[in-house]
């Protein structure tokens, strides 16, 4: 009997380490695979990074990719003030203020726009509505370069062309789908007994917009901006093709940095220069990432 | 006076049609409740009274003002709504605040509604807490403190208990009922419930398919059902509908309904019912509770006839047993108290309280 009891143990016992060594395996499959794939996105990044440090004479002796042998800051101010882009030698300084005047304004009015489209389209419908946000939705799968020739005309005659005005203008419209999309489908889950209430309690569209919906309303507008922010930030096309000269915004910027005229080719400055773009986008995902996968996840009641 | 008159009120959705020219009055002060099953057009008639739905046509009177046109704010209402409808981000002090705010009533006088209804709902701990922590109990008595703060003409509840378990439904029951007697206020009460409906209202208006089936007390809604519809939609177990057919014996009117094995039964008829019924082919309905097992007490006793059926299934709950009974082919729920209760098998000698059966036109539905 005793010894019916100390086998099945024993089995017991054989069995739970099988067990566990399985999981031991899985799991450094599973980890190996995320390191990997970390890797293979990291090293582009930190590759810039490092170079940025590197002088021009090491990059050309020992290549791009390689261990740092010297370190010096003196390519981030280079980039930012003194490099030659275009024939102007005061770095991409003007341009990312330039990328900055546009995408506060541009991601405010469009998630502003996004988020009373969204609470029309949702809580307050109307004859034909659910046609109106058919066509919206149609913008999101419409490629930009479709409506590069129509801005083009638009702006020239508004008299914005070659202006940052008239890029915030373009970045408002062509999010909009976008933004009032997430809005929609945010408020959608909004009860409307919540409205009823309100409307029995004596307030109006505009009362229930501030009262009611947009303190509900944190989850999507940290999607929403993060979302317009890197789009617009990072967005080339109509940068370079709407605007010229010292009116581009910084990814333009980058570009004729690149294809400067002078033989030599300077990639200490040029690292530092796109990662100087880089770092606002960089920044709202470092600060506000967690947030948006929570926001793109949660209802608006928990 | 009549705090709400309704006239000839429809309602179409598209080519639907949910209300079908509605009459209602509630007299001030008193709790009407509208009773029928889903899709009865029951909530689409209260939301027509807040002013949440237009109307295709006919008449809502306030008071005696026509509202057909009046925004819901303007109608001297308030309501409590079955999801509650707390504002999610606003503290209980807030939501009750926000209608006032609305209205532009003076922060002080603000404060001391607050207080008072706050007093009187007990709430007073929570009123800085959001709704999403408090319990279903909790969120019910804030949604209608929400509503008190505004002391309207008509207070309009949507199944406000629904949502609730069944003991703290039972007790809200009661609480609601402490209330009303309380601030004596019209009410209209839309529930499914057809037990909320008989413990709180003093009229019920039972609705089937967009129409108003009976509109009485609640005592004249269960003992003189106006149809059949009515008749088994109010109580639990409903009553047991029994096609029978008048027959006059020597003994006066009677009704008939064959039983197993050929047999008959025949149970007499009283107070001239006879009479009034067009053709000889009847429905009788039985409530549960008017069988019971024959005795020293039963027999004899004027308006009761004897029958016995066969006993297919004991149901105890305890306070009662329903049992199942065959009369003839067809199956009858009989509700008896523990002490008489029948066995399983048992061929039971019934006494039917023939005093409380109703008769319907199998043609109309109506009670004859």
């Amino acid at each position: 009997m005793a010894d019916a009891v100390l086998t099945a143990a024993g089995v017991e016992d054989r069995e739970a380490a099988i067990a566990s060594r399985r999981r031991l395996i899985s799991r450094i499959v599973i980890y190996g695979l995320l390191g990997l794939i970390s890797i293979i996105y990291i090293v582009p990044f930190l590759v810039v990074f490092l170079n940025s440090f590197r002088t021009n004479e090491e990059i050309g002796q020992l290549g791009l990719i390689s261990l740092p042998r010297s370190f010096r800051l003196d390519a981030w101010p280079t980039a930012w003030s003194d490099f030659c882009i275009g024939g102007q030698c005061d770095g991409v300084a003007r341009y990312f203020w330039n990328s900055v005047a546009m995408v506060i304004p541009a991601t405010i009015i469009s998630t502003a726009l996004g988020a009373i489209n969204g609470y029309i389209l949702s809580k307050w419908k109307f004859p034909g509505s659910e046609i109106v946000f058919g066509f919206m939705l149609l913008g999101v799968f419409m490629p930009g370069q479709i409506a590069l020739l129509p801005w083009a005309f638009t702006l020239g005659q508004l008299g914005l062309a070659n202006s940052v005005y008239g890029l915030i203008l373009v970045h408002c419209i062509q999010g909009l789908s976008f933004t009032t999309l997430f809005f929609r489908n945010y408020y959608v889950s909004v009860p409307d007994d919540l409205l009823k209430a309100a409307r029995i309690d004596g307030a109006g569209f505009w009362r229930i917009f501030w009262k009611i919906m947009i303190p509900l309303s944190p989850p999507i507008i940290i999607v929403t901006v993060i979302w317009q922010f890197t789009g617009i930030w990072n967005e080339y096309l109509f940068g370079v093709v709407l605007n010229s000269g010292s009116n581009q915004p910084i990814t333009a910027a980058l570009v004729a940095l690149s294809m400067s005229g002078t033989s030599v080719r300077t990639y200490d400055v040029m690292s530092a220069a796109v990662l100087i773009g880089a770092l606002p986008p960089l920044l709202v995902y470092f600060f506000g990432g967690k947030y948006f996968v929570r926001g793109l996840t949660q209802g608006a009641i928990k | 006076m009549a705090s709400l008159t309704i006239r000839n009120l429809r309602k179409s959705f598209g080519m639907v049609e949910v209300l079908k020219g509605v009459d209602l009055e509630a007299n001030t002060g008193e709790f009407i409740a509208l009773v029928g099953p889903s899709g009865c057009g029951k909530s689409t008639l209260l939301a027509m009274i807040a002013g949440l739905e237009t109307v295709t046509s006919g008449e809502i009177y306030i008071g005696d003002r026509l509202v057909n046109s009046v925004q819901p704010k303007d109608r001297d209402i308030a309501m409590v709504f079955q999801s509650y409808a707390l504002y999610p981000t606003m503290t209980v002090r807030e939501n009750m605040a926000f209608g006032m705010e609305s209205r532009g009533v003076p922060k002080a006088e603000q404060e001391k509604t607050i207080a008072r209804v706050a007093a009187l709902l007990q709430i007073e701990p929570f009123l800085k807490r959001k709704p999403g922590q408090l319990s279903g109990g909790q969120r019910q008595r804030v949604a209608m403190g929400r509503a008190l703060v505004r002391d309207p003409a008509l207070f309009l509840f949507d199944e406000p208990l629904s949502n609730l378990d069944a003991k703290l439904r039972v007790d809200m029951r009661t609480e609601i009922k402490k209330l009303h007697q309380r601030i004596g206020k019209t009410t209209i009460y839309v529930t499914h419930d057809q037990v909320e409906a008989m413990t709180l209202a003093s009229r019920i208006a039972v609705m089937h398919q967009g129409e108003v089936q009976q509109f009485a007390d609640p005592d004249t809604v269960y003992n003189r059902p106006a149809n059949t519809f009515v008749a088994g939609f109010m109580g639990s177990p409903s009553m047991n509908f029994i096609d029978a057919e008048i027959t006059s014996t020597g003994g006066g009117p009677a009704v008939n309904f064959p039983l197993s094995g050929g047999n008959v039964a025949s149970l007499p008829l009283h107070n001239g019912v006879a009479d009034r019924a067009q053709s000889k082919k009847v429905i009788l309905g039985i409530r549960p509770e008017h069988l019971s097992r024959q005795s020293a007490s039963t027999s004899g006793k004027q308006g009761f006839a004897t029958m016995s059926a066969l006993v297919e299934v004991v149901e105890p709950t305890g306070a009662e047993t329903m049992a199942v009974l065959k009369f003839g082919d067809r199956e009858v729920v009989g509700r008896f108290s523990p002490d008489e209760a029948p066995r399983t098998g048992e061929n039971m000698p019934l006494a039917v309280d023939m005093t409380r059966a109703c008769l319907f036109d199998p043609a109309t539905t109506r009670l004859i």
